[in-house]
């Protein structure tokens, strides 16, 4: 089948795709844009972690078909060119990032946080959270940064 | 050499301006946020086939034929490949040539073990021709019994070389004569389930062939010259004619030691002519590398009233599964740390490392030094008791510190102020009293499962002491090559070493180093790939040290040469300069100050050294007594966990984490932290939740719904204290840092869900029904 969306505000077409991909495998395999992680594929540790019409969502759960006609945003979309977002900053600057597959996921997460809450708590950043996995910061200096984010966001504003 | 394939690795710029002991940005930190970073899993390379790899169902199995024909039929299908069709040798392994088959052939000795290949236009189309693939089983029952394996001699062997992989004992003294002398004897059997590394990143890589007739490969591993070194003769291939690449690694902890889909992925293209990619989905990923070895221990002391421990008994069962892996060194570790960082006058260490059909067990964090760990620490508690002392003044009045001898006789001979640490673990201030108010402080959190009633407050420690580097002899060492060159006008070091960064932040300590040794500010570092020297693997806490070492030894080389151009520049002899050194972008003379930029200096010339740094070297344990120098160096973290215990359901919310680590040197404190706070966060998955679950040799819960790893939920904040106190012999006098607190955070955890509930709690993972007595 074919599959119409737009990605990061670029209309993209999916040719030959089959009935069982999801919309993970068609943004890494067939759009070119291998940012969202495939750690689990089962909606359990959200590393591919996308916005779906403004919604954060696990990508591996999204059939191709049903992102026809709807608008993605991926990690790939949310610098502005060599300017990054201030939740990237903010992960990179904390030491959030190890290995850094979980990171696309977890800053795509935590972007919607800040957005819905000005200057969450921790227990609100935990909660926002909580479907991302890391296996490799015990998530302190991950905390770090959704808080050094929100700071600066709220400083901005 | 062949095609590159899209977001192959490239050099990367090292941002900002920090040496040694400041924190500057991780150099691959920015792509990492952006989703730019490359991973084995996200290469692509036009003309791409996928490949697949159909594994057995059953631990145990006679294999009576395989037919491949219609699966090579299906449209789509480009290659089936079985063990006929290994090009070399039929088997590979860590330590032994023999160990693993490429493929099996006349037996499966676990489930999820490798028999064919496919290569397909599609993931989809391979899987289903996957399923076309026709395997007749001769299914035989499964040897699961670790304690027959090591023990009963009329039991049907696993390997044809026996069951038992190796016994390591370690003997000082005299137990039985130390026996007659205690006043106080405690016991304890402690068992410790399997975990597993749960990276991430699952097994992933690309092959592409290259016109030599050899094969380009882009992988995620630990250790690029191990893997070429076992990959090139099933190969049947020259190493010269096998480039590899280190891909982008979502983490590995011991998991990516061994060989999972190089070989197979390498045949695929070699057959086929064209690239092929494979990558692990999460459940294959479970069978796709080893485990932490499962382990029975037995321990008793013996000790004066006053909790001097005159002796201890020990017996340490490691369960391997089918294969040897890392079992060797795995057994090693756990004998000669069998007692942890305690002086002993008598003791009696057997370790057995066996050969089951339960799953494979190798490198994990912590590597043989987790198990005995948990067990020592909760016999140091036991005997806490038995005393009537409080557990950290028990573990102060046994503490080993510099000069003590460890069991296998070896002198700690750098600095170990343990006693001390754990005086400042029990003095830092304690986390408020648990508040009912809101609900997500309590144990179950949001699903609101109390609010408060039945909830007791616990205190526990836990020490833990782990060796760094490769022991037992063996030849550890890192390579690394540095080049100093002005590009548009400046100055830039190119760091070029074949260790694998995986997470750790090796990439940015590199830099740190070239800036400290060389003066300049931009350095670059240059892909891991095997056309520089052997670095060792990315474990053992060794990387700091090794490779740091490495590209530390490298840049003074450079720096040397640097110093005669500037003296020919100068047309002044050498000695008649004075103590040199390369700081701020100049040469500077201590006694006549700036002599020159490095720039003018270097002129055209482009400054290149290759170094290799090897550490003090060790002996290997004698095979009866246990006895000699098989350690490097050693390094101490200690814990205190607090945890608040619903006691009717069992459930446990860990509270506080504080770490009180040696580290000899803070070169990057943010990464540092990390290390900590990582190493902390998988010994408490390992206290409370993890555990690959086997039933009859087979796993039960390959997935991350079944197979729980700590979410934010799970992990408390975690306080922490690092010293500094130097190890001379070690580069900048640092320690490695990684893995002991993933040593000492499970028995800190599992000390205070005893004193919370007073059970005796012998195992790890502590689940709910072992709190409520329900199992
Ligand atoms: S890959 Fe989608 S949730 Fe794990
Ligand atoms: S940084 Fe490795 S999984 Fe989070």
């Amino acid at each position: 089948m074919r599959v119409t969306f737009t990605v990061n505000g670029r209309r993209e077409t999916a040719d030959d795709v089959w009935e069982g991909e999801s919309l993970l495998y068609v943004l890494r395999e067939r759009v070119g844009l291998p940012g969202s992680k495939n750690a689990c594929e089962q909606g359990e540790c959200g590393s591919c972690t996308v916005y779906l019409d403004g919604t954060p969502v696990c990508a591996c759960l999204v059939a191709a078909g049903q992102a026809e006609g709807r608008e993605v945003r991926t990690v790939e979309g949310l610098a502005d060119g060599d300017r990054l977002d201030p939740v990237q900053e903010a992960f990179v600057e904390c030491g959030a990032v190890q290995c850094g597959f979980c990171t696309p996921g977890l800053v795509v997460q935590a972007h919607d946080l800040i957005e819905r809450v000005e200057q969450p708590s921790d227990a609100e950043i935990r909660e926002a959270l909580a479907g991302n996995l890391c296996r490799c910061t015990g998530y302190e200096k991950i905390l770090d940064a959704v808080r050094l984010a929100a700071a600066r966001k709220a400083a901005a504003s | 050499m062949s095609a590159t394939p899209v977001r192959a690795p490239r050099d990367i710029a090292a941002p900002g301006t920090g040496g040694v002991g400041d924190s500057p940005l991780r150099p691959d930190g920015t792509l990492k946020v952006k989703g730019e970073f490359a991973y084995s899993s996200d290469l692509w390379i036009d003309g791409m086939l996928w490949g697949a790899t159909l594994r057995s169902p059953h631990p145990r199995a006679r294999i009576v034929s395989i037919d491949v024909a219609e699966a090579l039929a299906h449209p789509g299908v480009a290659a089936v490949l079985t063990h006929e069709d290994v090009p070399g040798r039929k088997h590979f392994g860590l330590d032994h040539t023999w160990d693993q088959p490429v493929l099996a052939f006349d037996e499966v000795r676990h489930q999820g073990e490798p028999i064919a290949l496919v290569a397909a236009d599609h993931p989809e189309t391979a899987r289903r021709a996957m399923e076309k693939i026709r395997i007749e089983y001769e299914v035989l029952e499964p040897l699961t019994d670790a304690r027959r394996a090591a023990f009963d001699p009329a039991y049907p062997q696993v390997q044809p070389r026996g069951n038992l992989a190796r016994h390591q004992p370690v003997r000082v003294g005299d137990v039985e004569a130390a026996k007659a002398r205690a006043e106080v004897v405690v016991s304890g059997e402690y068992r410790v389930g399997i975990q597993d590394q749960a990276f991430l990143g699952p097994e992933s890589g690309l092959a592409v062939p290259a016109e030599d007739g050899g094969v380009d490969l882009y992988v995620a591993t630990q250790w690029m010259h191990n893997d070429l070194k076992q990959i090139a003769p099933c190969l049947g291939l020259p190493e010269e004619k096998i480039r590899m690449t280190l891909s982008g690694v979502g983490g590995a902890f011991g998991g990516r030691e061994d060989l999972s889909m190089q070989i197979h992925a390498a045949m695929l293209a070699l057959r086929t002519g064209r690239p092929v990619k494979i990558v692990y989905n999460r459940y294959e990923s479970f069978f796709g590398h080893v485990h932490r070895h499962p382990a029975e221990m037995r321990y008793e002391y013996g000790a004066t009233r006053d909790g001097k421990i005159l002796y201890a008994d020990v017996e340490i069962l490691l369960d391997g599964g089918a294969y040897t892996s890392a079992t060797m060194n795995v057994v090693g570790n756990a004998a000669s740390l069998g007692v942890g960082p305690y002086v002993i006058p008598n003791v009696r260490i057997d370790a057995y490392g066996v050969y089951t059909n339960n799953p494979p067990c190798g490198a994990m964090r912590g590597f043989g030094a987790v198990q005995a760990c948990f067990a020592y620490e909760s016999m140091m508690d036991k005997l806490a008791e038995a005393c009537g002392l409080d557990p950290v003044t028990v573990r102060q009045v046994n503490a080993a510190s510099q000069g003590s001898e460890l069991a296998t006789g070896q002198v700690i001979w750098a600095p170990l102020p343990m006693a001390e640490m754990l005086q400042q673990a029990r003095e830092l201030p304690m986390p408020p009293p648990l508040d009912p108010a809101d609900i997500r402080n309590l144990p179950g959190g949001a699903s609101q499962t109390t609010h408060g009633e039945g909830v007791r407050r616990g205190v526990g420690y836990g020490v833990g002491l782990k060796n760094i580097c490769f022991s037992e002899g063996f030849d550890d060492y890192s390579t690394a090559r540095v080049r100093l060159e002005v590009v548009g006008g400046e100055a830039v070091a190119l760091v070029h070493t074949a260790a694998a960064e995986v997470g750790q932040g090796l990439v940015t300590l590199e830099a740190q180093i070239a800036r400290t040794e060389l003066g300049v500010e931009r350095v670059v570092i240059h892909p891991a790939d095997n056309q520089v020297g052997d670095a060792g693997s990315s474990s053992a806490s060794r990387q700091s040290y090794m490779t740091g070492g490495a590209v530390m030894t490298a840049c003074r080389a450079v720096r040397e040469r640097v110093f005669a151009l500037a003296a020919a520049r100068l047309g002044r002899p050498l000695d008649t300069l004075g103590e040199l050194s390369l700081t701020g972008g100049k040469v500077v003379s201590e006694s006549a100050g700036v002599l020159a930029s490095i720039e003018d200096v270097l002129g055209d010339s482009v400054v290149e050294e290759t170094r290799e740094y090897h550490h003090e070297p060790t002996t290997g344990m004698d095979p009866v007594t246990g006895r000699g120098d098989s350690h490097t160096q050693l390094a101490l973290c200690v814990h205190r966990a607090v945890v608040d215990v619903d006691v009717e359901l069992g459930l446990v919310k860990v509270v506080e984490l504080a770490a009180v680590q040696d580290v000899g040197k803070v070169l990057n404190r943010l990464s540092l932290e990390g290390q900590i706070h990582g190493g902390t966060a998988q010994g408490l998955g390992l206290a409370v939740m993890e555990e690959i679950v086997v039933a009859d040799g087979k796993v039960r819960n390959p997935s991350f719904t079944d197979y729980l790893i700590p979410t934010i939920l799970d992990m408390p904040p975690m306080r922490l204290e690092i010293l500094e106190n130097a190890d001379p012999r070690a580069p900048y006098g640092l320690r490695g840092a990684g893995e002991p607190p993933t040593l000492s955070s499970t028995p800190a955890i599992v000390a205070a869900i005893r004193d919370a509930t007073g059970l005796a709690l012998t195992r790890v993972p502590v689940r709910p029904e072992h709190i409520t007595g329900s199992s």
